[in-house]
């Protein structure tokens, strides 16, 4: 019987993980000013919305802040958009939150010497793909191959 | 009762998958000649008890018998009829028993029909998948039985995840496990044909219809799992990257190449080692994404039946079959003698290449979402998401769909470049004009959606070139499934890129009798009103929706709350026009009464799954195709045995 | 076929088998490892970002980046009210505050009526707490979630971040990071 309400205690955690609410956390106050809020500016928005779509929320389990009502996500959204606004970079802010929460908060992998392998895989596999196949194709039409 | 009767049958037929191999490998030995009548037979019963074992389960939590322990905490006696079925397999243990069921149903239906394959491949065929289904079966009986009795009845159930609670989602997870599964009948015949060094078109042809049925399944799957992300979700977003996602896409991707592969298997005699090697992966790709998803060893937004105890479990049987396989294929291979050659320029030549571009594809994506784990090795954590997966993916899946245009028009063997070039043209014509309409009319864009509108535009009409010439009457039914699929993937792919580059986004406090504008789209917020469903009670928005100055429609997005188990859900609304899609999303309240409210217009979006469908019905074209042929060349046989004995008979 | 040839197609055939064999090393790997699921901040040796919170509680004053450059190491408590976590510390928060640790707080969306509930059942081991509602500060060093305890040496540099609640068997090693932090 134990065994059951301990599982079912983690089928239930687990529900609440899924939803990305923590469980017992749950703050009243509203939501900073422009975790809601779109800039009034079209292209700065457009800007910031580009940034957000590739930042990572922490809180949850695999989401972009653009993606998630959790209300970290929103204070970053917040940070983002009144960053923007006062005439910030996306590049400079995305370097000021991996600055503070390490390559994880960013989706787009960053320039450095253990992303390399990553961003060399599509050659690697191109270079690999060419390597088998050579020879494999009949050289002369006329030649029937019998 | 039913629930040990259930169990019991399942006992019945793991022991009855035990003598299946056990005859099979007899069977295959010299002087093992007796057992061969019986494997055949052996696979037919252990389906029919398996279907009898999952019809037991399903009765039990139709009835919501609350003294077995899987009912009493996935379900509830108060949950509409469709979710007691659907929490059936929306679990970890109902799943896999699923999952031997679909197994060994396969199993005997390849028994029951399969009669192009030489005999003792067929046999090592039956032999492998009983391997297979052993496996699975210990991991049912022994850590993971569905049919366990609670001591005492607990007076209600626990319920099902809120999440779970759409039927959507009901019938998603059984979708893409049929076509994960099916893909383990591929992952057989390849065993049989490599123990019997039988790798060739009759083996091909004996796969295929199984290989193409998976593939419709998975394609469905994905398509509905990422329609139920988009409207569940609440932020109107349709691929994430996420691991369990690719987990999903990978056996597709491998499964894609393994049906071009074994055409020409089948067709041509030729890639008869690569063939085998896909349908090895194929199925490898199916556990491994099955791993991902259970073992929790990565990060996800639809993370449900983690447990990593169960990963473990899935690991050694991935490890026994896969790493077995691998190894078989190691000392096998190079005993399958190469096929018939061909000529760069010629069908097959395109077929290697497309092969060779899924098969990118699909490297990328693993790498991708094991990436961050391999980093921690290295004390590094890292996230890989949609700016190294787009691009990266993109310079393998762009020039495959050039060469979507291109390669159906190839014969086979060889070809001249000249033959085609006038036919070329035309889908080369639609998408430089696309590319340059995009870049005069909309240049502030992105190049990949650019690109992917280009693209889509040229495959949307290349893909029905192939017709161009045939009698459309006499045209076999796979020609047109081949052309419906490749259709569907260009507009699939205009949708995406549309939705990508032409979305347009509104965030707004709004009180009650205000309005906001979205795109094209003016909207006015009536009320909010709580109402009640089954199991859940919800705060209902009563949104009206006007298209330029067209009638105004009613939406109501909601924000559910769940009572048994507790939890919350946003239900977003859409309302579907041909050329767009408008998503509404109901927030929390503010301070000054206001309502936290999300739109979104995103035009040509529907075109998105509607290609995936299309892709789908391409499938079922082709497999109709080819199964009606099948039975005709089957009957056309009988008739010409039929005669030889008359004609015996009257000498 | 050539001999090259040959020679090259029978490596590429047991290509498949080393790359799953790489694949099972690697999640072994990951499913023994200890379960990781914090972000470490990477903030780690920097000075605190400036800022100046409004005060929290009516008792005690906002909070400045310049509080914490005095000379003599602190803690930075993120924490808010509506945190269990941050109220299963509390004795140990009390406890280092009894011992002459000076610990500021940043109270994390949080109301001030509901921060001096907190404070009244809780105790409150705090001499200044600053009002954080758009997660300024916890963005501005790293943090990603409450309760987080940092060491701040005298010149307002961040030396040491502890994740979640402090048990009574870390408080030791937090006053050994707050002993380092002063040398």
């Amino acid at each position: 019987m134990t065994r059951f309400v301990k599982q079912f205690a983690g089928a239930l955690l687990l529900v609440l993980l899924a939803l990305a609410h923590p469980a017992t956390a749950q703050d009243l106050l509203p939501p900073a000013p422009y975790a809601y809020k779109q800039l009034e500016d079209p292209a700065l928005e457009a800007k910031a919305q580009a940034l957000m779509e590739t930042l990572r929320c922490l809180k949850c389990q695999s989401q972009a802040i653009s993606d998630s009502d959790a209300p970290m996500a929103g204070d970053m959204r917040h940070q983002v958009r009144t960053r923007i606004a006062a005439g910030e970079e996306p590049e400079a802010i995305r370097t000021w939150l991996v600055e503070r929460y390490g390559d994880y908060v960013s989706y787009a992998p960053q320039n450095k010497p253990i992303m390399w392998p990553l961003f060399a895989a599509p050659l690697f596999i191109l270079v690999m793909a060419a390597l088998l196949l050579r020879g494999r194709f009949r050289r002369d039409p006329k030649d029937t191959g019998k | 009762m039913i629930a040990e009767l259930g169990l019991a049958v399942l006992w019945m037929a793991a022991a009855l998958a035990v003598l299946q191999l056990f005859a099979g490998v007899v069977a295959l030995r010299p002087g093992g000649a007796a057992m061969i009548g019986l494997v055949r037979p052996l696979a037919i019963m252990q389906g029919v008890l398996v279907a009898i074992s999952f019809m037991a389960l399903i009765d039990l939590f139709l009835e919501t018998d609350l003294t077995v322990k899987l009912v009493a905490e996935n379900s509830h006696s108060m949950k509409p009829f469709i979710f007691k079925l659907a929490g059936t397999w929306g679990n970890h243990e109902g799943s896999m028993l699923l999952w031997v069921t679909i197994m060994a149903m396969s199993g005997g239906i390849v028994a029951l029909v399969e009669k192009r394959l030489r005999e003792d491949t067929l046999i090592a065929t039956l032999a492998g998948q009983a391997f297979v289904s052993i496996g699975f079966y210990a991991f049912l009986l022994l850590s993971s039985n569905p049919f366990e009795r609670l001591p005492k009845a607990v007076p209600e159930g626990a319920g099902l995840n809120p999440l779970l609670q759409d039927v959507g989602l009901a019938f998603h997870p059984p979708t893409l496990y049929v076509g994960y599964v099916g893909l383990s009948v591929a992952f057989s015949f390849a065993i049989g044909a490599l123990v019997t060094r039988d790798v060739g078109p009759a083996f091909a042809r004996a796969m295929r219809p199984w290989v193409l049925g998976a593939w419709i399944f998975l394609t469905i799957g994905i398509t509905a799992g990422s329609y139920w992300a988009y409207y569940t979700l609440g932020w109107g977003g349709w691929w994430f990257w996420d691991p369990v996602e690719n987990a999903s896409l990978m056996p597709w991707l491998a499964a894609t190449a393994l049906l071009h592969s074994a055409s020409v298997l089948a067709s041509r005699n030729a890639l008869r080692a690569w063939t085998v090697m896909l349908g090895v992966i194929a199925f490898s790709m199916s556990m491994v994404g099955t791993f991902l998803v259970r073992s929790g060893i990565l990060t996800s937004v639809h993370a449900f039946a983690v447990d990593p105890e169960r990963g473990s479990f899935i690991l050694a049987l991935l490890a026994i079959y896969i790493g077995g396989a691998l190894a078989l294929f190691g000392f096998r291979a190079s005993t399958v003698t190469e096929g018939e050659r061909f000529s760069l320029f010629s069908r097959e030549g395109s077929l290697v290449f497309n092969n060779v571009m899924l098969c990118g594809t699909l490297a990328i994506v693993l790498l991708g979402t094991l990436y961050p784990l391999m980093t921690e090795a290295f004390d590094a954590k890292v996230s890989v998401g949609p700016p190294y997966f787009n691009p990266v993916s993109a310079i393998f899946v762009i020039p495959m769909m050039l060469m979507m245009s291109v390669g159906p028009l190839l014969r086979w063997r060889r070809d001249k470049p000249g033959r085609i070039t006038a036919l070329v043209a035309i889908p080369a014509l639609i998408t430089a004009l696309g590319l340059l309409a995009v870049v005069v009319f909309a240049p502030s864009i992105r190049i990949l959606p650019i690109l992917g509108i280009a693209v889509g535009a040229g495959l949307a009409v290349g893909s029905w070139l192939p017709l161009k010439g045939r009698n459309l009457r006499r045209t076999p039914l796979s020609v047109y499934g081949m052309v419906v699929a490749h259709f569907g993937i260009g507009v699939a792919l205009l949708g995406a890129a549309s939705e990508s580059a032409f979305s347009t986004e509104r965030l707004a406090a709004m009180a009650v009798g205000d309005t906001q504008q979205v795109g094209p789209i003016t909207v006015k917020l009536l009320a909010i009103a709580p109402v009640a469903g089954p199991n859940w009670t919800a705060l209902d928005a009563t949104v009206t929706a006007s298209y330029k100055d067209s009638a105004p429609v009613t939406l109501h997005p909601q924000a559910r709350t769940f009572s048994s188990p507790p939890g919350e859900r946003t239900e977003s609304a859409l309302h579907t026009r041909w050329n767009g899609q408008l998503y509404a999303v109901l927030g929390n309240e503010g301070d000054d009464g206001r309502w936290q409210m999300r739109f979104w217009w995103k035009p040509f979006v529907p075109l998105l799954w509607l290609g995936g469908l299309l892709v789908a019905l391409g499938g079922i074209l082709s497999l109709l195709g080819r199964v009606a042929h099948d039975v005709r060349r089957l009957r056309a046989e009988d008739k010409i045995a039929y005669r030889k004995a008359r004609l015996e008979q009257v000498k | 076929m050539s001999e090259a040839t040959a020679k090259r197609s029978s490596l590429a055939i047991w290509l498949p088998l080393a790359l799953f064999g790489a694949f099972f090393v690697l999640v072994i790997w990951g499913l023994v490892r200890p379960a990781d699921r914090e972000v470490a901040s990477a903030f780690i040796g920097k000075p605190l970002p400036q800022f100046a919170l409004e005060a929290a509680a009516q008792d005690r004053p906002g909070l400045s980046t310049a509080d914490f450059k005095t000379g003599k190491p602190k803690l930075l408590n993120v924490f808010a009210s509506w945190c269990v976590p941050c109220a299963i510390e509390a004795p140990q928060m009390d406890a280092l505050a009894k011992r002459g640790v000076e610990i500021h707080g940043v109270a994390i969306r949080d109301r001030s009526e509901d921060v001096a509930r907190f404070l009244a059942t809780n105790g409150n081991p705090f001499t200044r707490i600053g009002k954080d509602d758009v997660s300024e500060v916890q963005v501005g060093i790293g943090s990603s979630g409450v309760p987080e305890t940092f060491v701040i040496d005298g010149k307002g540099v961040i030396r040491y971040q502890h994740i979640g609640e402090i048990r009574p068997e870390d408080v030791d090693l937090i006053l050994r990071k707050l002993a380092e932090a002063g040398q």
